[in-house]
């Protein structure tokens, strides 16, 4: 098979990825006040993975990236479930979260809330869940 | 969390860590001596409950689980539960021990052995000390897993799969009925815990549910104690390894009905129905595994139908003594109660010899490698110990002294005779049925106990039949049937130590009306003069052995029953029908294209959402106060209309899909013009995401041609699309104008305050409806894992 010429593609992908992967970041920490969240955040960072997997080939990203992402759904809806669990220590009913404001060294005054802790997991079995699914399909030869 | 909690847990939070440790200390140390720290502590812990038990006091202690559905996680302690407790941890110990030199730490895989090990001993404790029934249930069915999964521990043989598809079937039916029961008690008492439940005995009693909600629950008990006729799973599941048909298959699981059956006696008890139920069904049993257990020729088997019979005679005892609550108070209820106390002291006794005897049958099968007694004999000098522990487990379980099934043994002839004395229940007319019943099995208990001892010890030594030259076991694999069998001489020789400790309290429990009258004080003795009980055992040791002795000569009548009208042909043949029944039910509507299943799915939606909008008067539209349509609004769905008219006259697929695509971003436009960055973006991202998984799958599409549908689909494609357009609409339009359910402006309102959080779309996907987005993070997972497993399988399948 003749090789495409694809540089353009592979030069964007390089610039972009980050940009995007970066952007995704933001959506995730920014979903508690602001448009985001564990869900969109998640699947923009899939679309950033399927992206290197359409530019570069399966088995280069593979190569680099040596994440099993059957594992990571499995790891987040784990996480999810735990946050729930965690509640139980708390002497609080399945699933309840809190939250409370903290002076950090470099943020000053912020917010950390468990919900953030859930919401993790939500966005590594969606990650999983969606490049599971499009890797699965696209190695079907 | 109270310790009796804790103790519930600590089996399934030790199988958490049985695969690392059988991964990191395999071979150098075997799995085994982690696993038995968990019953030896346990044990040890129940052991500092018995004086408190022995008082007449009872633990109890609950946390809340579901307060919602009212369901708590409620522990209860008395002693009914205590002795189970003990048996299933002091049995447990004992048996890991024994596994430790039975399971080849080279060749079995261990990690999951002792995990549906410790997964069983936890759900097992968790039924006998759990007080909410729905707790119950859920730790009953666990156990029938577990022991699914460990008679079917040696998966690559057929018998062994079979044998544990047969448990899980019968067993786990029961188990349903037994849930039903369940549900109708706490229909008619609105509680979901046992203690409040036997305040309102009377309610039950008065209630049309009462005999309903009985014979379900009987159901349950009656398969997982393998009664007859469900006691045919049982021989089968001695396929487990030889630890296993000790623990689970004699000495406690198969008690669990058994636990069951005592635990609802103060609910049921009292009645002709109850009281007819269980005594005959018991008797039966009874009758039925100790013919049967003379016929075996397999050592495991034989064991297999005498846990049969003598959980029928237990069971059967149970049944005797609830007549104890139809007098009440009394000299009577006392001579009753008496049946309830003989039914937990076999229940232990049982255990301890039963359990003895399953180790030296497992010793034998190990040292000499068969456990047919054809090709056994004559090792009474090669195996002298476990020769002697034969001799003690199976003369206890013939009745004879000295050893404590003769004590328990003679209580039971008491118990059938008293009860042939009824004058209730119309028992002064078949009243004389149990004792002879009774007399009969204990000939063939007898005549098979025999078997077991002589054709294994005595005769000749063949040699060129057995696998391996039989030797002694080594010590370690002795310890266990050695202890048990020493209990067994201990209790004959103390056994009121025991009543004082463990019997009573638990009768108390069972019959609680003695608790309120200051208790019960039965002395167990060995001797108790020249009476009935006495000439009866005589008897069977007479007949038994005159029968044993000439046992070639009559063998032959078993023969004369068919083998086409078993029980088991009965099971396997109703099993093929049904398998081919729902094979060709399912074929109806599987039909492998996935245009039917979207027929399916959407026909579902509309008869679904259109039928419930009707019944609740849904529809209404209401367009008074809609804000003025704007020029961009309209534009954006012009360009959606014309996208959607696209998709389906579109002459190539990419067309389609872009249209498709064309479709989604417009969406997302209108998301932005009304003001929902957040709907936008998900929606920009998930149009992103499935036009690349689009064009991915367009690849392995086949060549788009129109022409080839009939008309017949094209006609069901129309009015399925039509109906979900429509219903759609509708439901969109009058959203905005009935009011069916609590509106949801509450989340706005407080999502600051309660979640701390600004973003109300995220604060109801993460905190105030957590549960949905687990549920849902479930679902995409396990749709993954579907995608994932179907396409590999079937590359698989293709090399």
């Amino acid at each position: 098979m003749k090789k495409p010429n694809d540089i353009i593609l592979h030069a964007v992908t390089k610039v972009a990825v980050p940009i995007i992967l970066a952007f995704s970041f933001h959506l995730f920490f920014s979903g508690h006040h602001n448009p985001g969240g564990g869900f969109i955040g998640g699947l923009a960072i899939a679309s950033a993975l399927t992206l290197l997997f359409l530019a570069f080939d399966i088995e280069t990203v593979r190569a680099n990236i040596g994440v099993d992402f059957k594992v990571v759904a499995a790891i987040g809806v784990l996480l999810a479930v735990l946050t729930g669990v965690g509640s139980f220590f708390f002497d609080a009913s399945f699933l309840s979260h809190t939250f409370d404001y903290f002076n950090l060294p470099i943020f000053g005054k912020t917010e950390l809330a468990t919900a953030v802790l859930f919401d993790v997991g939500v966005a590594l079995a969606v990650i999983g869940t969606s490049v599971t699914t499009i890797l699965s399909i696209s190695e079907d030869r | 969390m109270s310790w009796l909690h804790t103790m519930i847990v600590i089996p399934f939070i030790f199988a958490l860590f049985v695969p690392f440790l059988y991964k990191f200390f395999t071979p150098r140390i075997h799995t085994g001596w982690f696993v038995f720290i968990v019953p030896l502590l346990l044990f040890l812990s129940l052991l500092k409950y018995i004086p408190t038990i022995a008082e007449g006091k009872t633990v109890y202690h609950s946390v809340p689980w579901m307060p919602s559905l009212g369901i708590n996680y409620t522990t209860y302690m008395d002693g009914l539960g205590l002795i189970f407790g003990l048996l299933i941890t002091g049995i447990g110990t004992l048996v890991v021990l024994y596994s430790i030199y039975y399971m080849s730490k080279h060749r079995e895989s261990l990690h999951n052995f002792y995990v549906y090990l410790l997964l069983f001993m936890g759900a097992m404790l968790g039924v006998v000390f759990t007080d909410n029934v729905l707790v119950l249930y859920v730790f009953w069915e666990m156990t029938s897993i577990s022991s699914f999964l460990l008679i079917a521990y040696w998966y690559q043989r057929k018998k062994s799969r079979y044998g544990a598809q047969k448990s899980m079937l019968i067993t786990i039916f029961g188990g349903l009925a037994m849930l039903a029961g369940f549900i109708m008690l706490s229909m008619i008492t609105e509680t979901y815990n046992l203690r409040e439940m036997f305040n309102q005995v009377d309610v039950i009693t008065a209630h049309s549910l009462f005999l309903p909600a009985m014979l379900l629950i009987l159901l349950g008990a009656f398969t997982k104690s393998a009664q007859f006729p469900f006691s045919i799973w049982l021989p089968d599941a001695m396929e487990a390894p030889t630890p296993i048909s000790a623990y689970l298959h004699s000495a406690t699981m198969v008690k669990a009905g058994i636990y069951l059956v005592a635990r609802f006696t103060p609910i049921f008890g009292g009645n002709a129905e109850w009281f007819w139920v269980i005594s005959s069904i018991g008797l039966i049993t009874l009758l039925y595994g100790s013919i049967n257990a003379v016929k075996q020729t397999d050592l495991k088997a034989l064991l297999a139908y005498s846990t049969i019979s003598q959980l029928g005679l237990i069971m059967c005892l149970l049944g005797l003594g609830s007549a104890a609550l139809y007098f009440g108070y009394g000299d009577e209820a006392t001579v009753y109660a008496a049946a309830i106390l003989a039914a937990i002291f076999h229940l232990i006794n049982h255990s301890t010899f039963k359990g003895s005897l399953f180790m030296v049958v497992g010793i034998i099968d190990h040292e000499t490698g068969t456990r047919d007694i054809r090709k056994l004999g004559g090792l009474m000098g090669l195996m002298p110990i476990s020769f002697t522990l034969t001799i003690i487990g199976s003369f206890a379980m013939a009745g004879l002294p000295p050893f404590n099934g003769f004590l328990s043994k003679e209580m039971f002839f008491t118990g059938v005779l008293n009860a042939s004395q009824m004058n209730i229940f119309s028992m002064d007319t078949f009243g004389l049925l149990f004792p002879t019943i009774a007399w009969i099995s204990s000939v063939f208990t007898f005549i098979y106990c025999m078997i077991l001892l002589f054709k294994t010890f005595a005769g000749r030594y063949q040699p060129s039949k057995l696998e391996k030259a039989a030797h002694e076991a080594p010590l370690g694999m002795l310890i266990s049937p050695i202890l048990l069998a020493s209990l067994v001489i201990l209790i004959f020789f103390f056994p009121n130590v025991l009543s004082h400790y463990l019997l009573q309290p638990a009768l108390i429990a069972i019959l609680p009306i003695f608790a309120e009258s200051g208790g019960i004080d039965v002395k167990i003795s060995a001797w108790h003069g020249w009476n009935t009980e006495l000439f009866m055992t005589l008897g069977i040791v007479g007949l038994g052995t005159f029968m044993y002795i000439y046992l070639k000569k009559w063998s032959g009548v078993y023969g004369l029953f068919s083998q086409r009208w078993t029980l088991n042909a009965g099971y396997d043949f109703a099993i093929e029908r049904m398998e081919r029944f729902s094979e060709g039910f399912t074929n109806q509507y599987m039909t492998g294209f996935i245009r039917d299943y979207v027929v399916y799915i959407f026909a579902v939606l509309i008869v679904m959402l259109g039928g419930s909008l009707w019944l609740f008067d849904g529809i209404a539209m209401d367009v008074s106060n809609d804000a003025p349509i704007s020029l961009y609004e309209g534009g954006v769905v012009v360009g959606m209309i014309i996208a959607a008219i696209t998709v389906p006259l579109a002459k190539s697929r990419l067309t389609a899909i872009i249209a498709v695509g064309v479709l989604g971003y417009l969406v997302s436009m209108l998301f932005v013009i009304f003001r929902a960055p957040d709907l936008a973006l998900t929606q920009l991202v998930v149009e992103t995401v499935t036009v690349a998984l689009f064009l991915l799958c367009f690849y392995h599409l086949p060549e788009f041609r129109k022409a080839t549908v009939p008309m017949r689909f094209k006609l069901t494609n129309l009015i399925i699309s039509i109906g979900v357009g429509v219903i759609v609409t509708i439901i969109a339009l009058s959203a905005n104008s009935t009011r069916l359910f609590e509106p949801i402006s509450s989340y706005f309102e407080n999502s600051y305050d309660l979640a701390g959080a600004k973003n109300i779309v995220n604060a109801i996907l993460v905190d105030f409806r957590g549960i949905d987005t687990m549920l849902e993070i479930f679902v995409l997972t396990i749709a993954s894992l579907g995608v994932y497993t179907l396409i590999k399988l079937r590359l698989a399948g293709r090399d």
